[in-house]
């Protein structure tokens, strides 16, 4: 092999930029977040997969619905109706978006941008947080 | 080859391996397989593929100093060098590795012949395959950085910047990264320029579409998965820990858009090592770009030379001399 010291240290930078993941960690199991679930309130506002799916989608309508129509009124594909707001439907189960929102978000790096305009309900005027 | 039957010959393979996965994981079910086994088996065979590549590429002697040149060379002292374009010394090799690798310096100057008015030969710049060509790297390398937030946590913040200024523009929702949509153009670029220019055309190869085709499969499915068929995040990154960290287990539902997904990534990794896609190491591996243009300075050693066995004139004279002298043949020792 020639200039075979240069080829190898070439080598060794290919492998340890690629085997990130693997070092990375050091092979330490992770604990998937979990998260808070409401104990008094078994239904959310839409079944649990599309809930998972597409709740961002869903405060996307209801945000749109309430700003630039005022309609403030969902009826759920149970027939259910809900007042469309974040503070006061969302998180009256989910209490606190430390423990909801937050664990998830946080672990897959989501930044939605809700709170630049809502104050989760603990949260003092103090500083602002995402 | 007919230039058509590479286009669909491609085209038929992607769209296979598509439906392999796709039946694969939704009618068979095997999900083991392809969120376990084959992203391992990829793996393997992808580093050990290019590292085995890449020893068989250094084992091959250089003969020459074949350095391309595009510059005044290391002369006179008061003739001024271009050590850039025609390095002389490894400072140079390594300033022009850099443009090439960072900046595809040689694509930049990529020009198009053509006969313009009368019979006058022009050659004029053509940027295009260039500005596409980096567009394109530079936004799969953004794509593969981004997907480290699957596989470290906690994630380092650079992950968390790129992604941030990716989304900048908060268009959609999810917010759709720009360089997912620059990613597509330029696949997409780099595709139609092969069946639009009919010289091009004539010259691609089904293996010259199969990379493309595979790479755009990779960026369609991972866009929809986004954006249209939405799968568990929150089970996509224990799958992807579990894997680096060799505790690989299968969360139940994640929707199999994902292995679709992932088996196509495999796919590519697998193909990698046997493809012109090793142009990646390749670059490195050029005599034209990596050694230095100092052919007067340096003699460059042929490793091929074997020892070849010489006869110096004084050897001959030492053999000869007496009869040399005999017939009065000038000598150099008396």
């Amino acid at each position: 092999m020639y200039n075979s010291g240069k080829v190898i240290i070439g080598i060794i930078i290919f492998l340890a930029v690629f085997a990130l993941p693997i070092w990375y960690n050091r092979g330490a199991a992770v604990v998937p977040p979990k998260l808070e679930l409401p104990k008094d309130e078994k239904q959310c506002v839409e079944a649990t997969a599309y809930m998972k799916a597409s709740h961002m989608e869903m405060l996307d309508t209801w945000r749109n619905s309430v700003v630039r129509d005022g309609a403030r009124v969902y009826v759920s594909t149970t027939g259910k109706t809900y007042n469309m707001s974040l503070q006061n439907t969302c998180l009256a189960c989910h209490k606190t978006k430390e423990k909801f929102c937050d664990r998830c978000h946080n672990y897959l790096d989501v930044a939605p941008d809700c709170w630049d305009c809502h104050i989760a309900p603990e949260v003092k005027l103090t500083g602002r947080t995402k | 080859m007919n230039a058509w039957y590479s286009v669909f010959a491609a085209l038929f393979i992607v769209l296979f391996l598509t439906l392999v996965s796709l039946i694969g994981v939704g009618p068979v079910g095997a999900k083991g397989i392809f969120g376990i086994y084959i992203p391992y088996l990829a793996a393997v065979v992808f580093f050990v593929g290019i590292v085995v590549r890449i020893i068989q590429w250094a084992k091959v002697p250089v003969p020459f100093n074949i350095c391309t040149t595009g510059g005044q060379g290391k002369s006179l002292p008061w003739i001024k060098n271009d050590n850039l374009d025609c390095p002389h010394n490894t400072w140079g090799v390594i300033g022009r590795m850099f443009l090439e690798v960072f900046l595809f310096r040689s694509l930049f100057r990529n020009t198009k012949a053509q006969l313009g008015q009368g019979a006058k030969l022009t050659f004029a710049s053509a940027k295009w395959l260039w500005l596409f060509g980096i567009l394109f790297h530079y936004s799969f390398l953004t794509i593969v950085l981004r997907h480290l937030r699957f596989f470290t946590e906690p994630m380092p913040s650079f992950v968390q910047w790129i992604s941030y200024f990716d989304g900048f523009f908060e268009l959609l929702l999810p917010t759709v990264f720009l360089t997912d949509i620059v990613f597509l153009l330029a696949a997409g670029y780099l595709f139609l320029r092969r069946v639009v220019i009919p010289q091009i055309r004539y010259l691609s190869l089904p293996s010259d579409y199969f990379a493309l085709f595979l790479i755009l499969a990779i960026g369609i499915s991972g866009v929809l998965m986004r954006q249209v068929w939405k799968v568990d995040l929150l089970q996509v990154k224990e799958l992807a820990l579990g894997l680096a960290s060799f505790r690989p287990a299968i969360p139940q539902g994640i929707g199999d858009i994902f292995y679709i997904h992932l088996f196509l990534v495999c796919c590519l990794a697998v193909y990698f090592p046997f493809s012109k896609l090793m142009h990646a190491p390749g670059v490195f591996f050029s005599p034209t770009r990596n050694l230095a243009n100092n052919n007067r300075m340096v003699r460059h050693i042929n490793p091929w030379n074997y020892p070849v066995k010489v006869h110096t004139y004084e050897e001959y004279e030492d053999e000869y001399r007496e009869k040399m002298k005999a017939v009065g043949l000038p000598v150099d020792k008396e």
